[in-house]
């Protein structure tokens, strides 16, 4: 048992209590540490990916309870893609908002340690209830920072999106109860060796369960039915808050990918594939409403919140038809998209601050500062999450459209895919041309110069799409693996056999 | 004891989802309040019901659960600390907008007027 599994989790939890109790320190002092400590995630991350990059399970149980008992934290690929994916972005934002969005509130950078050690619990635990916990840590940290840097147009969306939650809370632990009821555990390798041998009326029990967790992930993860608070909010918020808040929706998925195939996988009998059938139109669906909105959008923060819901659909359509080859395009999707749209909130961002009152509405207005490097910027964050090559976005919606067997399913992705991807590009390149090339001649005010910090952080997250290119191979040889995993969760039911307790030395053990 | 047991679960649903669908935000609390006192209700019901059992092993003949005791008191943290927030919120959302409705004033501003303002206002 390596303690290297807890780091993800203690490391930003203890870096947000101590910018708890200093929060009337110098802001330089609370940056340099708040920063300090989201590196020192980023390096706990990778140790954790080297870790789990030999394909096999760690657990770290608490309390050396032998698993099924107490609440285990699991590493597997998957769980070690998700903390690096989340460690990398929050570093960026985290950087990006120490450029200045981080005034005006003093608890800013607590709740934000806080939202990534809520993410990290949530990539990491094998507990079903420890999974609420986990949603519950990280949107209440992210109920504040949606509302962080104020004014009254955040009041309002922020209502429907806390409301929404709660409501989604409840209904998780609805179906939370109901599973622990019929199979008297919520260890999700208990889980995977018991639900199979559910029979008789408890199935149904199970099946209603199952699809109520699903709904409350579809929520998180922003499906059709389920996706119309998401513009708005993510409009509203501060660009680092939103940029972050890219990875929120993806949580979702991961716990659909999580869940489902561990659980309801190939093996468990009856309720084998439950939802999946479901699961496939709706993300077409939601793929398709994506690009409306995308189309429809006034602003380039509303443009890149629809892209948001563009990516979820994508994703969630590969990841229902269950294949090997396609879970592992979309996890290789899922890192590029995530990236790339939290690069295009932050170039909003900086399109808005040096446009003065245009801000970041789709209107000609006159030339702003730093057109150059905001335009060549917006251009690479549209190409990648647009899908032309030679970006990363690219290479992921080629690999899910490989990974689709002939068929009646074949067809309609390929389709919905295909031109929902030039659609978007439509979309984009509507905006980029009227905010940056239409210029009108006109009064600029002297924009606020900007700093290093927001400038750098933005390249680098945006020019990461470029990183993947590079790494491709690599890459998508450990999605791959991933998947691998995924599918066969005879690895993962093996953790309940795991022995935990290692004794340290023959004298503790006397003494005791 | 069921019968009574899942009435009260499902006349506090109901009448939570139903305060759920309001349109001022005051009986959308209420509603998410009565929500998660069902819901919590029922979390405790999922270990059986059963009354004189201790949740401690090898004191009586059959004990009760112990785990979703400990899963309801975890719930109703979270729900007591979500319901507070909530409040706050609906209050700022009173001042903001002088109005109560959920979906801010709708009826007296255009959208498009509103978002000048805010960019003015910068």
């Amino acid at each position: 048992m390596t303690h290297w599994l807890i780091a993800p989790i203690f490391i930003p939890l203890l870096g947000g209590i101590l910018q708890v109790v200093m929060g009337y320190a110098p802001i330089s002092l609370r940056r340099t540490l708040a920063l300090t400590t989201t590196l020192l995630m980023l390096v706990s991350a990778i140790v954790l990916l080297v870790l789990a990059s030999d394909g096999s399970y760690r657990i770290y149980a608490f309390g050396n309870w032998q698993p099924p008992f107490g609440i285990v934290l699991v590493l597997d690929r998957l769980a070690a893609l998700m903390l690096v994916l989340t460690a990398v972005l929050g570093l960026f934002c985290h950087i990006y908002a120490s450029g200045g969005a981080d005034k005006g509130n003093r608890q800013f950078h607590t709740l934000f340690l806080f939202q990534l050690t809520g993410l990290n619990i949530a990539f990491l635990t094998g507990d079903l209830f420890n999974l609420f916990v986990a949603f519950e840590v990280l949107l209440i940290a992210s109920y504040g920072l949606l509302m962080h840097g104020g004014g009254t147009a955040r009041t309002v969306p922020g209502l429907h999106y806390v409301t929404l939650n709660l409501v989604g809370s409840a209904l998780f632990l609805i179906g939370i109860g109901i599973i622990y009821s019929v199979t008297g555990t919520l260890n999700m390798a208990d889980l995977a060796v018991k639900i199979p041998q559910v029979t008789g009326n408890n199935l149904n029990l199970v099946k209603a369960g199952g699809m109520m967790l699903l709904v409350v992930f579809g929520l998180k993860a922003a499906i059709l039915p389920l996706c119309f608070w998401l513009p708005k909010a993510y409009a509203r918020a501060t660009a680092p808050v939103a940029a972050l808040f890219a990875v929120m929706t993806k949580v979702g998925i991961y716990a659909i990918v999580r869940v489902f195939p561990l659980i309801f996988g190939e093996g468990a009998g009856e309720l084998a594939n439950l939802g999946m059938d479901w699961l496939f139109p709706l993300a077409l669906i939601t793929l398709g409403m994506g690009v409306i909105g995308a189309l429809g959008a006034d602003s380039l923060k509303t443009l890149v919140a629809w892209q948001v819901i563009i990516s979820v659909g994508t994703l969630l359509a590969p990841i229902a038809l269950g294949s090997v080859a396609g879970l592992s395009a979309a996890l290789f999707y899922l890192v590029s998209t995530t990236w790339t749209v939290a690069g295009l909130f932050l170039v909003s961002e900086l399109v808005t601050s040096q446009r003065g009152l245009a801000g970041d509405s789709i209107v000609t207005a006159p030339k702003m500062r730093h057109r150059t490097f905001l335009s060549v910027l917006f251009l690479i964050g549209a190409v990648a999450a647009g899908g032309l090559p030679p970006l990363s976005g690219f290479f992921g919606k080629l690999m899910i459209l490989q990974s689709v067997e002939p068929g009646v399913e074949m067809a309609w992705l390929w389709g919905v895919l295909l031109v929902g991807s030039f659609l978007t590009l439509i979309a984009y390149s509507r905006a980029g041309s009227i905010v940056f090339w239409w210029n009108v001649d006109g009064h600029q005010e002297t924009p606020e110069p900007m700093n290093n910090r927001v400038s750098i952080s933005t390249g680098i997250l945006t020019c990461l799409t470029m990183l993947i290119v590079v790494l491709a191979g690599p890459i998508s040889d450990y999605t791959r693996a991933t998947a691998e995993q995924l599918h066969d969760n005879r690895g993962y039911i093996n953790i309940l056999q795991t022995p935990v307790h290692v004794p340290q030395s023959p004298l503790v053990e006397e003494s005791n | 004891m069921e019968l009574l047991f899942a009435l009260v679960i499902g006349a506090l649903t109901a009448s939570g989802v139903y305060l759920l669908l309001r349109a001022r935000t005051f009986p959308v609390i209420m509603g998410i309040t009565l929500l998660s006192y069902g819901v919590n209700l029922f979390l405790f019901a999922t270990g059986r019901l059963a009354t004189g059992q201790q949740p401690v092993i090898g004191t009586s003949a059959s004990y009760a659960d112990p785990l979703p005791q400990a899963l309801v008191l975890t719930a109703i943290v979270i729900g007591f600390a979500m319901t507070a927030f909530l409040v706050v919120l609906s209050l700022r959302n009173l001042a903001d907008n002088e109005n109560d409705h959920v979906d801010g004033q709708r009826e007296e501003t255009p959208p498009s007027s509103k978002q000048e303002r805010e960019v003015t206002g910068k």
